[in-house]
């Protein structure tokens, strides 16, 4: 277990070395740092001396570990479009999206969980095949489409919610700025966190089925209720278990993926979190705040991804505990 | 006495988008309180579809057509979902061919005991948890105590497979289904399980359906035989008279391509040419006759039901006790060579 | 009596003709049997046609300057009040049909769609033969950075190399080079699952006899991989294209909306949305709203054929 555990790191931290590689490559080498950063009419002498008093005249790799040490602590620069910290920019905007996406996510498990089962279960009744057309839905439409929709019928039409913006948010000892605690902050996260949430509900529950069907069609099962066992028992105490184990674990993967769809969503609803800021980095060719935003997502991605493992090993005894003693 | 079991006319069907096949057709037969039945037969000929019918577990599309089964001198073949669940477990076991898929690996080996013990009787969870020691101890698994907080993959097979068992018969059922028990196990394995199995039944004064595609398990554990090909019974009746002197030129051709240590060894093995032939193309008559050394005209006209054949039953027209319906000369005389007798005359003791 | 004894029934089918076969085979048969697949298919079939044709479809030309006229603006649509039956969908805040406009978007949505897919394709077969063939430090590479790849959703990779193509080629230059751009980099946000695809299958048909016979006779190993290898793998491959397909035309629909995708002057299902989104509140729906029901037409159809492929395809739900 502690061995796999270290193997999990490695990766992990192979995957991170890889992407500050290309982090930094973008950063150094697209475009001009030192032209990004004074105006037109600095002379020649001076961009040269700027060159050499941000070091970029060092050996590459003398560059690279800067770049590292300097990611490390959480240094990625200033921003080309508004000549802020990068870092600091990064900081005020993550609670934004941490927010609506962790929102999503249960969103996402809270009803997809339960429909996949269903469907799972019955697989002929009406509502079995009416939560499948849902789903299909859910998985042909885009992001956007989805949210455009939603504030064209929740919010033009009915007026019932806010298309835009966070509502009013509360600070949290100055680190975190929090919209679940006002009334306006919640109304404005329930359609963008449903527009978020919608894609990942549908996989889920196309997972969940899918896994289902494939559990009841085991010997265990078969087995089980040839020993009489009742169909509670069956359904929920054995297919339930072993269909959730791997997909708790895939869903825990989503989890990032929600986290990089926020771009889509935040756009949409102009929600003030990173994936906005990414955006407009990419639209401006802002590669400072490119390159730390892609440096942040692999970060999380990684964490997540490794927790996720430690957890399959957790609940799968089979891997846990080794094979066989004859 | 009334037997345990009792099928009749069994006909179990499955409808493709090719049309609808006969898995089972028209199969007879009983099984006596205490008896082993072993049910024989290549790959496709339907033997763990007939038991998956008696247990109320065929997978949808297929369903009993036809027939009644009869389970103590109850029909149970038109019961509902519910009714049926009650029947499976407490009075008719079953046992699948490989352990470890028959086993969830997510649950410990005691809790799946004390859920099936739990299910069929009303017991405290200590008592249950005692029961379930009991039983490992009884399939003969060592430290019974420890292991119940292990889990499936932590056995070897052959213990698997005593859990298997142990979890079958844990509310002593009348019937005991044993499909392939021993097929997936090493050789080295094989007859401790089927000793095993064929104790703890006979001690319960259980019945055993043992089906196999392996005839010596069923020389060995045994009390009857019955053969089937393609859906349909061939021959039923003890195994000594099945094995040493088939009556139906199918049995017989099986019989004969199994290599014995006495024989010659540079002798090739016997064949039967051709193949069992698919659900969807079975021969008009009787199903073997294309691949038949006895086959005369009836024999692609008309399907042979059973017939009496010396001790045992035989569905072949060599028996049929009819005197307007004998068979040509040369093929009477052929197949008696071979100890298959017509209808009137005795077999030949040949061995 | 007819003697049917026995007979391998499958040894009679193949004396008939390839079309009749093709008529009696299994994909067939459930692609008649699914009323919903067979609506799916026609659907795209039209959408498709009339996209490729879209100069002889559409009632208007919506990007020829010489007919649009600003006073044509904002008419909604020909049903509505105050719509003009020239313009059976309204017109947006140039003057331009939407229903034209709609039918060219289609062909650019289209066709960056099936490029993407194609490169995509093209890659990712590629590299998973060679992953799969030569095996070894090569393989561990490929797959090394597929493993990284695949750690981010796609959009977001579509995204960088987006930015990345967008700096190094400077803002004048870049817009003529946008749609390779993107197709470029939505190709390349989907090579890995053909990649791994098409390398499992390579390492499970590399140790089959008529490798190993193909190995004997001397064919060198691209003939191997290409003309051997490759048609047994294709399958799977063109189920993931097809899937694949759906989500090249959202990926592209999404990029163009956020801003970084096809531009105004030619614009995508997805620009036409972007453009009509300003217009939302403001009460003229229909120039974002009738180009977002095509968008969510078009992917619901090739997403439920490319469901049905899969399921008709796959052996284990026989």
């Amino acid at each position: 277990m502690i061995a796999f555990a270290i193997r999990r790191f490695m990766q992990a931290l192979g995957v991170m070395l890889v992407v500050a590689l290309i982090s930094f490559l973008m950063f150094r080498f697209v475009g001009d740092p030192v032209n990004q950063l004074v105006g037109v009419d600095t002379s020649p002498a001076e961009r040269e001396a700027l060159r050499q008093a941000l070091g970029l005249n060092d050996p590459v790799m003398i560059q690279f570990s800067r770049f590292i040490v300097k990611a490390v602590q959480m240094d990625f620069g200033i921003s080309y479009q508004f000549k802020q910290p990068v870092a600091a920019l990064i900081a005020s905007r993550l609670p934004a999206t941490l927010e609506l996406s962790f929102v999503s996510a249960l969103f996402a498990l809270a009803v997809g969980v339960p429909m996949g089962v269903y469907t799972g279960l019955y697989r002929n009744t009406l509502l079995a095949r009416g939560f499948l057309a849902i789903s299909l839905i859910g998985v042909s439409l885009p992001t956007f489409l989805i949210g455009i929709l939603l504030i064209f019928v929740v919010s033009v039409h009915l007026g019932w919610l806010p298309s835009f913006g966070r509502g009013e948010t509360v600070n949290l000892g100055g680190v975190w700025t929090t919209g679940l605690l006002t009334k306006s902050g919640l109304l404005s996260l329930i359609l963008p966190a449903i527009t978020l949430g919608l894609f990942q509900m549908t996989l889920i529950m196309r997972l969940v089925r899918g896994e289902m069907l494939e559990v009841l069609r085991t010997d265990y099962i078969k087995f089980a209720r040839a020993r009489g066992l009742s169909r509670r028992a069956v359904n929920f105490g054995h297919a339930l278990k072993n269909t959730l184990v791997p997909v708790i674990t895939i869903t825990g993967l989503q989890l990032g993926s929600i986290i990089a769809f926020a771009i889509i969503t935040e756009t949409v609803f102009q929600w003030p979190g990173m994936g906005l800021l990414f955006l407009q980095a990419v639209q401006n060719v802002d590669i400072p705040i490119m390159a730390a935003y892609l440096l942040l997502i692999a970060f999380l991605f990684v964490t997540i991804n490794f927790i996720v493992d430690l957890l399959y090993v957790a609940v799968d005894p089979r891997i846990r505990l080794g094979e066989a003693r004859r | 006495m009334t037997a345990t079991l009792s099928v009749r006319n069994l006909r179990v069907e499955i409808p493709t988008r090719g049309g609808v096949l006969r898995a089972i057709d028209d199969l007879s037969f009983d099984i006596a309180p205490g008896e082993v039945l072993g049910v024989v037969g290549e790959s496709g000929a339907g033997k763990s579809i007939t038991g998956s019918a008696i247990i109320g577990l065929l997978e949808p599309p297929g369903r009993v057509a036809a027939g009644e089964i009869r389970l103590g001198g109850e029909r149970i073949d038109d019961l509902g979902p519910d009714q049926m669940r009650r029947i499976r477990g407490r009075r008719i076991g079953m046992i699948f061919q490989d352990p470890l898929t028959s086993l969830n690996p997510l649950y410990r080996i005691g809790d799946q005991l004390t859920e099936t013990i739990l299910t069929h009787e009303r017991l405290s969870q200590r008592a249950a948890r005692d029961k379930a020691q009991k039983l490992l101890e009884e399939v003969g698994i060592p430290a019974a105590g420890a292991r119940l907080s292990a889990y499936p993959h932590q056995f070897s097979g052959g213990m698997r497979q005593r859990v298997v068992i142990a979890l079958a018969l844990c509310a002593d059922p009348e019937l005991v289904i044993a499909d392939e028990p021993t097929t997936a196990l090493d050789v080295s394995v094989q007859a401790q399980i089927i000793a095993l199995l064929k104790r703890l039944c006979s001690e319960r004064g259980a019945s055993v359906m043992l089906i196999t595609h392996d005839m010596g398990v069923i020389a060995e554990t045994a009390d009857r035989v019955c053969v089937l090909y393609a859906g349909r019974l061939a021959e039923i009746g003890p195994v000594r008279a099945v094995v040493k002197h088939p009556q139906h030129p199918y049995t017989h051709g099986l019989m004969s391509a199994i290599p014995s240590l006495a024989g010659d060894p540079d002798e090739e093995l016997a064949q039967i040419p051709g193949a069992m032939p698919r659900l969807g193309a079975i021969p008009d008559g009787c199903a073997f006759n294309p691949r038949c050394d006895h086959a005369f005209a009836r024999c692609r006209a008309e399907r042979p039901h059973p017939y009496p054949a010396g001790a045992s039953d035989a569905a072949c027209f060599l028996h049929d006790p009819d005197p307007a319906h004998r068979p040509p000369e040369p093929v009477a005389r052929a197949a008696a060579a071979r100890g298959i007798a017509a209808a009137d005359e005795t077999p030949e003791a040949t061995s | 009596m007819p003697d049917v004894v026995g007979k391998d029934t499958n040894g009679a089918a193949a004396a008939r003709g390839p079309l009749r076969r093709a008529i009696e085979s299994d994909l067939w048969y459930s692609f008649t049997r699914s009323p919903v697949t067979v609506v799916s298919a026609a659907v795209t079939l039209v959408m498709i046609l009339s996209a490729a044709f879209a100069s002889l479809v559409a009632p208007h030309n919506p990007f020829d300057p010489a007919t649009i006229s600003i006073l044509d603006s904002f008419y909604p649509p020909a049903w509505m009040e105050g719509g003009d039956p020239r313009f059976l969908l309204g017109t947006d805040d140039q003057g331009r049909d939407i229903l034209s406009t709609i039918l060219y978007g289609m062909r650019i949505s289209l066709a960056v769609g099936f490029a993407s897919v194609l490169f995509a394709m093209v890659i990712g077969v590629t590299l998973g033969l060679v992953a799969g063939y030569i095996g070894g430090a090569v393989d561990s590479v490929i797959m090394r950075i597929a493993d990284v790849q695949l750690t981010f959703p796609a959009i977001l990779i579509a995204l960088l190399i987006n930015g990345v193509a967008r700096a190094m080629a400077g803002p004048q230059s870049y817009d003529q080079v946008v749609l390779v751009v993107l197709v470029l980099s939505i190709g390349l946000s989907f090579w890995v699952q053909y990649a791994r695809t098409v390398r499992g299958s390579v390492l499970v048909e590399a140790n089959k006899e008529y490798v190993l016979a193909a190995r004997l006779i001397g064919l060198r190993p691209w003939t191997i991989m290409f003309k051997h290898v490759l048609p047994n793998v294709m399958g799977p491959v063109l189920v993931i294209a097809t899937i694949n397909l759906a989500l090249a035309i959202i990926t592209e629909a999404t990029l163009s909306f956020l801003g970084v995708g096809v531009p105004p002057t030619e614009p995508s299902l997805g620009t036409l949305i972007r453009i009509g989104n300003d217009f939302l509140f403001s009460g003229e729906w229909w120039i974002t709203i009738f180009p977002g029901i095509t968008l969510a037409i078009l992917a619901l159809a090739v997403n439920l054929l490319g469901d049905w492929l899969r399921d008709a395809l796959n052996p284990k739900l026989r």
